[in-house]
């Protein structure tokens, strides 16, 4: 259990540094680089609490393929300010002021309603890993109709991709 | 799932209810029509004569069914028991509350369906003549249906709900038929006015169910009168609903004051004017009267008393529609102020608890003012138009058949012996208990003051019948064309009619007659009157007098010889095509010319409600203003404006300049820098307004979780 | 494990998350926060459905990558055209809006 306690702490540790890089530094590929290390502590908490599948796909579709994505519009929108000091506001108070207060209301209320409730309370073994196959049983039974949604959402999405994006005649 | 709950369960040890199986299924007879009504607008422009056929089938079955369940009340009742049939499904179910639909069969609901479906079935087979060829043919029987379905669906409901949604459904159904030619802005206009004029009096309805619901804690017509008959709601709360529903009456029934919509539904083509004045429209204000008499009775305390709200305004309309009927031209709207009289008779009933005299005269008025409508609409189909004046005369001997059925019309509604009319308006005459003087007894109260206002109007009645009867059909014609006999589908209905408008009266003979089998007599009081029930007030009958019968005849012939001198011997002496003396009283009294113009001015209501009341929103306020104005002010701005001049120098140099322009300029200047702040948070960029939103949403959050 | 931990970690991700979105200029940035945002969702969805021992939390989870991947293409669309029309990426400049 400790193990898994440290394993846990070194991952939040890794991946809040890397997140408050990717909103604050001033190189635009490096805050990308940052990013790929928080999508990865992400799908390695998911392994950590048996969830494989998710983690899995949240390799294989954020870092295989948003983060290309966003490779591809920074280099195609690559410009001179990107290096600078401009990438930010020049007053961020209140920005931060916003998510501090955020932060605080949250963890109020978290700490307030979870304070000591272990995530495997409910099973005297430890959690069960839930696994693939139970996964695909929810999603094609109970899930179809959602499932079948969100794939015409990214029919409509690619084509909405294309037809903005696309370069008018001439143009 | 239908449950039987009989009535008589609860009023164990008094009368028994009646049960059979036309009365258990009464709803059919409004399913038909209604059924009707959505078929016609699917189906009826494809059937051979434009869904007029599906109507008058519809219906056809309603009056059959009507006709046997009829038959088989008049049987129970014959065989003792007496009590309502109600039988109601839950509708639905609010907070534990379970609200019911259902139909209760009684005496009274039977005799209305009875009425409503003779009625709208002729009318029915009239109208496929009289509308022939008409571009919204099948539209027309459509409504038609669904007007008669809403009708039967009012006077059967169990529940004042249901009264609501029948009573509302009537209402949007005449506004329809009413502004039928709708191309023509009079016509739509009269629908709006029919329908705005309406929708006052349904906001009484609204409230006074409310009410009663809240005091009696139900909405079954039943539990609502036993809370206002023993006393189990308050006086104050019973008192308050009758006032409310008091309103409903005033506008639907057409009663003074709120009447003026009624006339100018004449513009409706004729058989809606005769479905809508005698056996739907109109008579549905009576009927929820009758329906939740206990309500009424306990709450103007009509028992004992000499003069109550709905007493005084049956009255007063009597009065007033019997008057304006004088100086009408149009003979829809002298058939229309004449409905407004009569039905002003039957409030003036209930009002004085004659309770069976007020639905006895809706019975027969229903017969002869339906045969007097249909008659009119006949002679204007020969004259294509309503103008007595212009357009009519000497009709009698083009129009046999017309002529003799309006006839008949005519005199029961002046209430000359052995007509319907007769019968039932003596009836409320006794019923006033107002009649000492004639040697009479009983009654629930001494209105005396209502006597003298029935006697008037039985008086003005024969006169201004006649006046139309000499215009229509006596003297010569003076239209255009040669005017002819209508079909068979209008003269058979004005026939059955007419024959309806001789005979209903004998089905109540009043106690004591004599004349007749006793037997025979008050047949339709014992047939439709409820006795020993506990939604229904105990209510005293008063004693027929053949002294006030027979007062009341030679007043009513006193009208009838009036006129009769005046139009038959005077006017005709002048000539035969003269509508009126070159010489009469308007031109030689000023009191009567005045009497006249008032009368032409339809008592000024009109210009009341719309030039006063709503134009002083609009119109007049701005000219009083303006007239003021030019008058008043700028006279004393003139006059003050020359002598301000010297001593605005001054102040101008003084003040003005220094002290005004100096607070004017600086109030300016803040309002500018301030706009010019507040323009700073609309910068358009979408980063703020995202923070903004963020915060305003943490900073509620926060105060969610610091509250829960 | 408690779940407080997984739930935590999720809340300061949002937070820098919401700044990120708030205090950049650079429009790719501001979606990579969205992203952020996105994940931290997804954990505490997948730590209540571990919590409860069901699949639904990853499922709700997957369907959020989904829509998160759709996103990115349009975000990005839309970024890529503000480019070829200003020749710059810079938020503050996007103020059409401005009253």
């Amino acid at each position: 259990m400790i193990a898994e306690h440290v394993a846990f702490g070194i991952i939040a540790a890794v991946m809040v540094a890397s997140a408050l890089r990717v909103v604050t530094t001033r190189d635009i590929m490096h805050a990308a680089l940052y990013l790929v290390i928080v999508l990865a502590g992400v799908a390695a908490l998911f392994l950590l609490v048996g969830a494989e599948f998710t983690g899995i796909t949240q390799v294989l579709i954020y870092i295989g393929a948003v983060i290309v994505l966003f490779l591809f519009g920074i280099m195609l929108t690559r410009t001179d300010f990107d290096q600078d000091e401009e990438t930010d506001h020049k007053r961020k108070f209140p920005a931060i002021l916003t998510a501090l207060l955020l932060l605080a209301v949250m963890i109020g209320a978290l700490v307030d309603r979870f304070e000591d409730v272990k995530l495997d309370a409910n099973l005297p073994g430890g959690q069960t890993p839930q696994t693939t196959a139970q996964v695909s049983d929810e999603l094609f039974s109970q899930y179809i109709v959602p499932f079948e949604a969100v794939s015409v959402l990214l029919l409509a999405a690619l084509i909405g991709a294309i037809v903005i994006a696309r370069r008018e005649e001439g143009g | 799932m239908l449950n039987a709950n009989i009535a008589a369960a609860e009023t164990a040890g008094k009368a028994v209810a009646a049960s059979g199986w036309f009365l258990e299924n009464a709803w059919l007879i409004w399913l038909f029509p209604a059924v009707s009504f959505l078929l016609i607008l699917l189906f009826g422009k494809r059937f051979p004569r434009g869904g007029s056929e599906i109507g008058i089938a519809a219906v056809g079955a309603s009056f059959v069914f009507s006709l046997l369940t009829a038959i088989q009340w008049i049987s129970e009742v014959e065989g003792g028991a007496g009590g309502a049939l109600t039988q109601s499904i839950t509708w639905l179910t609010n907070d534990g509350q379970a609200i019911g639909a259902g139909i209760m069969i009684d005496g009274l609901a039977v005799m209305m369906i009875f009425v409503v479906t003779v009625v709208s079935l002729l009318v029915h087979i009239y109208s496929t003549d009289y509308v022939a060829g008409d571009r919204r043919y099948t539209h027309f029987f459509a409504f038609l249906s669904l007007f008669t379905a809403s009708m039967l669906f009012f006077v059967t409901a169990s529940t004042t709900l249901q009264m609501l949604v029948g009573w509302e459904l009537v209402g949007v159904c005449s506004f329809v038929l009413i502004g039928h030619w709708w191309e023509e802005k009079d016509n739509s206009d009269a629908a709006l006015k029919a329908f705005f004029t309406n929708r006052v009096g349904d906001m009484g309805l609204i409230i006074g169910v409310s009410i009663l619901f809240f005091g009696a804690g139900t909405f079954s017509v039943i539990g609502v009168n036993e809370a206002a008959i023993t006393g189990s709601m308050s006086h104050t709360v019973t008192l308050a609903a009758a006032l409310c529903l008091t309103a409903a009456v005033i506008s639907k029934s057409g009663q003074f004051f709120l009447h003026t919509w009624l006339p100018d539904a004449m513009a409706g083509p004729t058989p809606v004017s005769a479905l809508i004045h005698a056996a739907t429209m109109v008579v549905a204000g009576i009927f929820m009267v009758a329906r939740l008499y206990g309500v009424f009775f306990e709450g103007f305390s009509i028992g004992g008393s000499s003069i109550n709200t709905l007493a005084l305004i049956g009255g007063l309309t009597t009065l007033v529609g019997a008057t304006l009927a004088f100086v009408q031209n149009d003979i829809k709207r002298v058939l229309a102020y004449s409905t407004v009289s009569q039905l002003g008779y039957m409030v003036l009933a209930l009002g004085v608890g004659a309770w069976t005299a007020a639905l006895f005269h809706l019975f027969t008025h229903a017969f002869f003012k339906a045969c007097l409508f249909l008659g009119s609409g006949s002679v204007s189909h020969a004259v294509h138009s309503f103008d007595m004046k212009k357009d009519m005369g000497g009709l009698r001997k083009a129009m046999p058949h017309t002529y003799r059925t309006f006839m008949i019309g005519t005199v029961a509604l002046a209430g000359l012996p052995i007509m319907s009319g007769f019968w039932s308006k003596d009836e409320i005459l006794v019923g006033t208990g107002g009649w000492g003087l004639f040697g009479g007894t009983g009654g629930n109260g001494a209105y005396t003051v209502m006597l003298a206002m029935g006697m008037v109007t039985a008086a003005l009645t024969g006169a201004y019948m006649t006046r139309v009867v000499y215009l229509t059909f006596f003297g010569e014609f003076r239209g255009h064309g040669t005017p002819h006999e209508s079909g068979p589908r209008i003269t058979v209905p004005l026939w059955i009619l007419g024959g309806l408008a001789i005979v209903a009266g004998f089905i109540n003979f009043p106690a004591g007659f004599q004349l007749v089998p006793a037997s025979w007599e008050e047949k339709f009081l014992h047939w439709v009157e409820p006795v020993g029930v506990s939604y229904f007030p105990t209510i005293k009958h008063a004693t027929p007098s053949w002294t006030l019968a027979i007062v009341s005849v030679i007043v009513a012939l006193i009208g009838i010889g009036a006129a009769y001198y005046y139009y038959f011997v005077r006017v005709r002496a002048v000539s035969p095509v003269a509508t009126e003396l070159p010489d009469g009283p308007t031109s030689r009294s000023a009191v009567a010319r005045l009497g006249h113009r008032i009368l032409v001015n339809k008592y000024y209501l009109d210009w009341l409600y719309t030039t006063v009341i709503v134009g002083f929103v609009k119109g007049p306020l701005a000219k009083a203003a303006y007239w003021t104005n030019q008058n008043v002010i700028d006279r004393v701005v003139n006059e003050a404006g020359t002598r301000s001049v010297q001593a605005g120098n001054i102040v101008y140099h003084k003040v003005d300049q220094l002290v005004v322009d100096g607070i004017v300029n600086a109030t300016g200047k803040i309002s500018d820098s301030s706009g010019e702040e507040l323009r700073r948070i609309q910068t358009g960029k979408v980063q703020q307004y995202a923070a903004i939103m963020f915060a305003a949403a943490t900073i509620l959050a926060g105060i969610f979780i610091i509250v829960i | 494990m408690y779940l407080n931990e997984m739930l935590l970690l999720g809340a300061v991700l949002f937070c820098i998350g919401v700044y990120g979105v708030l205090a950049r200029r650079n429009g790719v940035l501001v979606l990579m926060s969205i992203e952020l945002i996105l994940n931290a969702v997804n954990i505490n969805l997948v730590a209540f459905g571990a919590f409860h021992d069901t699949v639904q939390g990853q499922i709700f989870a997957l369907f959020v990558i989904t829509v998160a991947a759709a996103e990115v293409g349009i975000g990005l669309a839309i970024v890529l055209l503000l480019y070829r029309n200003r020749r710059s990426i810079d938020l503050d400049q996007v103020d059409l809006m401005k009253g």
